[in-house]
């Protein structure tokens, strides 16, 4: 699984996600920070079963706590695979 | 003791949105239920939520999201139509308001939605949002932080009648001084499959899907959702800020039947005894109330031990006043209907009207109350003393009684 997955792909369904939880599409950059965008902790949460489904990645709370924005989750997603 | 006053009203219900809605609509003869249901078909949550609030809300607290911005509204206390969550505005210290709302169930479409993922797709999917949208506090949460309320909050549930106690339970936090204005109401959305089934397998539920209160045919409540909300203040700080004042509640009874798990006892000893404490509450006899709003549920079981509460409390007062349903028009809005009742009963005192019982046009035998069948009419005053000179309040009672033998008894005064 891990080897068709590229970080377009979870680009893509972590921005998805993030507009689902109602951050702003406009928004949503590598660079912006879930604070900015108004993401919390359930929000990461909910993005760590999609993360999951998707891609097999288990990201455990304490995991999620460390991120800050958007690319730190992406990488954290790349660096599980 | 300081009069608690009621200076902003909201309600959601399948008559539409809005307090003025319910009562124009239900005063008018019109009735909103549809296909066996009450449902709120004219409400959008995206009106007065965003996105990402719609998706953190049960469909519950959604109803009672958009009745507390009406009330608040109504009250003054915001602009009108603004929908945004905002601190300021208040005329108290935000630790000096309350918030009680009643709710029978809670988020029971959460609840379903997070079984079916758990049965459908395994526990590793259910939703983190699970348990705070469907906790039965969710709507009293989402009110406190929607507006800042830093007093008491907290959800009442008492099957169908949350909605009175919720009100009855702010009235006290109002008169032991723990909070200068509180927020009350009750909500319910419970318009799902698993619902409509166990309601349905108490027999509790109408086969004929018509609400039809009091009258022979009757056959069950018809189940319906909405909310409402109202705003009450201590008389001197209302006065002191210059709101208009709606109405007071002047008085609140509840008891319980300690009888049986559904039924309601047959004499309505337990129902007639809330109504007797809501009068001793408000300091008036039987003969001062105007009309009564009836929990008349349009169940067998509910609208005869009802009116046998009725002539129990009031005497022979009870044949010569408007007794009626809310339920006939807008079904049975479970944790809700105290609150809708109650916001009905106060617009109709304001207009000397007396609402109608829809639907009602075969009197069972020995339901022999006037319940005002089909239209409505002008409130008769002083009928029993006409040497006040229109100058007595106009009062009413309004009763819930839930499942549990939970009966609370709202008193009621129009401005």
């Amino acid at each position: 699984m891990s080897t068709a997955v590229t970080t377009e792909q979870i680009e893509q369904v972590v921005t998805e996600s993030l507009a689902t939880f109602g951050a702003d599409p406009a928004q949503i950059t590598p660079d912006a920070t879930f604070e900015a965008l108004d993401i919390d902790s359930l929000d990461l949460a909910e993005l760590s079963q999609i993360v999951h489904e998707h891609f097999g990645v288990e990201l455990k709370g304490s995991d999620v706590a460390e991120v800050k924005t958007v690319d730190d989750a992406i990488q954290l997603i790349a660096s599980r695979l | 003791m300081e009069p608690i006053v009621v200076t902003g009203v909201g309600a959601v219900t399948p008559l539409g949105v809005g307090a003025r809605t319910l009562h124009e609509r239900w005063c008018a003869g019109e009735c909103g239920i549809a296909d066996g249901e009450g449902a709120c078909t004219d409400f959008d949550a995206t009106d007065f939520l965003s996105a990402k609030e719609a998706r953190r809300a049960d469909r519950f607290t959604q109803l009672a999201i958009a009745a507390c911005a009406e009330a608040l509204a109504d009250a003054g206390w915001q602009h009108p139509g603004s929908g945004e969550a905002e601190a300021d505005g208040h005329p108290y210290p935000a630790e000096r308001i309350g918030c009680v709302l009643g709710t029978g169930i809670g988020g029971i479409a959460t609840l379903v939605d997070g079984q079916d993922t758990l049965r459908e797709r395994g526990s590793q999917y259910v939703s983190p949002l699970s348990v705070p949208l469907m906790m039965s506090n969710a709507g009293a949460g989402a009110l406190s932080m929607r507006h800042d309320l830093r007093g008491p909050s907290f959800a009442v549930s008492s099957a169908c009648a949350s909605g009175a106690h919720a009100i009855g339970s702010a009235l006290r936090m109002l008169q032991s001084g723990e909070a200068d204005a509180v927020v009350a109401g009750g909500s319910e959305a419970g318009l799902t499959p698993l619902a409509r089934a166990a309601f349905s397998a108490l027999d509790a539920l109408s086969p004929s899907g018509v609400s039809r209160p009091f009258d022979a045919r009757r056959d069950g409540f018809v189940m319906g959702e909405g909310a409402a909300v109202l705003v009450l203040e201590r008389a001197d700080g209302a006065g002191a800020r210059g709101a208009r004042v709606l109405g007071r509640i002047r008085g609140y009874g509840a008891s319980s039947d300690a009888h049986h798990i559904t039924a309601p006892r047959e004499d309505g000893q337990g129902q007639a005894a809330a109504m007797r404490a809501a009068l001793a509450d408000a300091g008036v006899d039987a003969e001062q109330i105007d009309y009564v709003n009836a929990h008349g549920t349009s169940t067998p079981l509910n609208d005869r031990a009802e009116t046998h509460a009725i002539k129990l409390a009031l005497g022979e007062h009870a044949q010569q006043i408007p007794v009626s349903s809310t339920k006939s028009a807008i079904g049975h809005l479970l944790g809700a209907a105290g609150a809708v009742e109650a916001v009905a009963t106060l617009l109709a005192l304001r207009d000397r009207i007396a609402p109608p019982t829809l639907g009602l046009s075969q009197p069972d035998e020995g339901l022999d109350l006037d319940y005002v069948p089909g239209a409505a009419r002008p409130l008769a005053r002083n009928g029993n003393n006409p040497a006040d000179g229109g100058e007595r309040p106009v009062l009413a009672l309004s009763n819930s009684f839930g499942f549990g033998g939970h009966n609370a008894v709202l008193c009621l005064e129009a401005a």
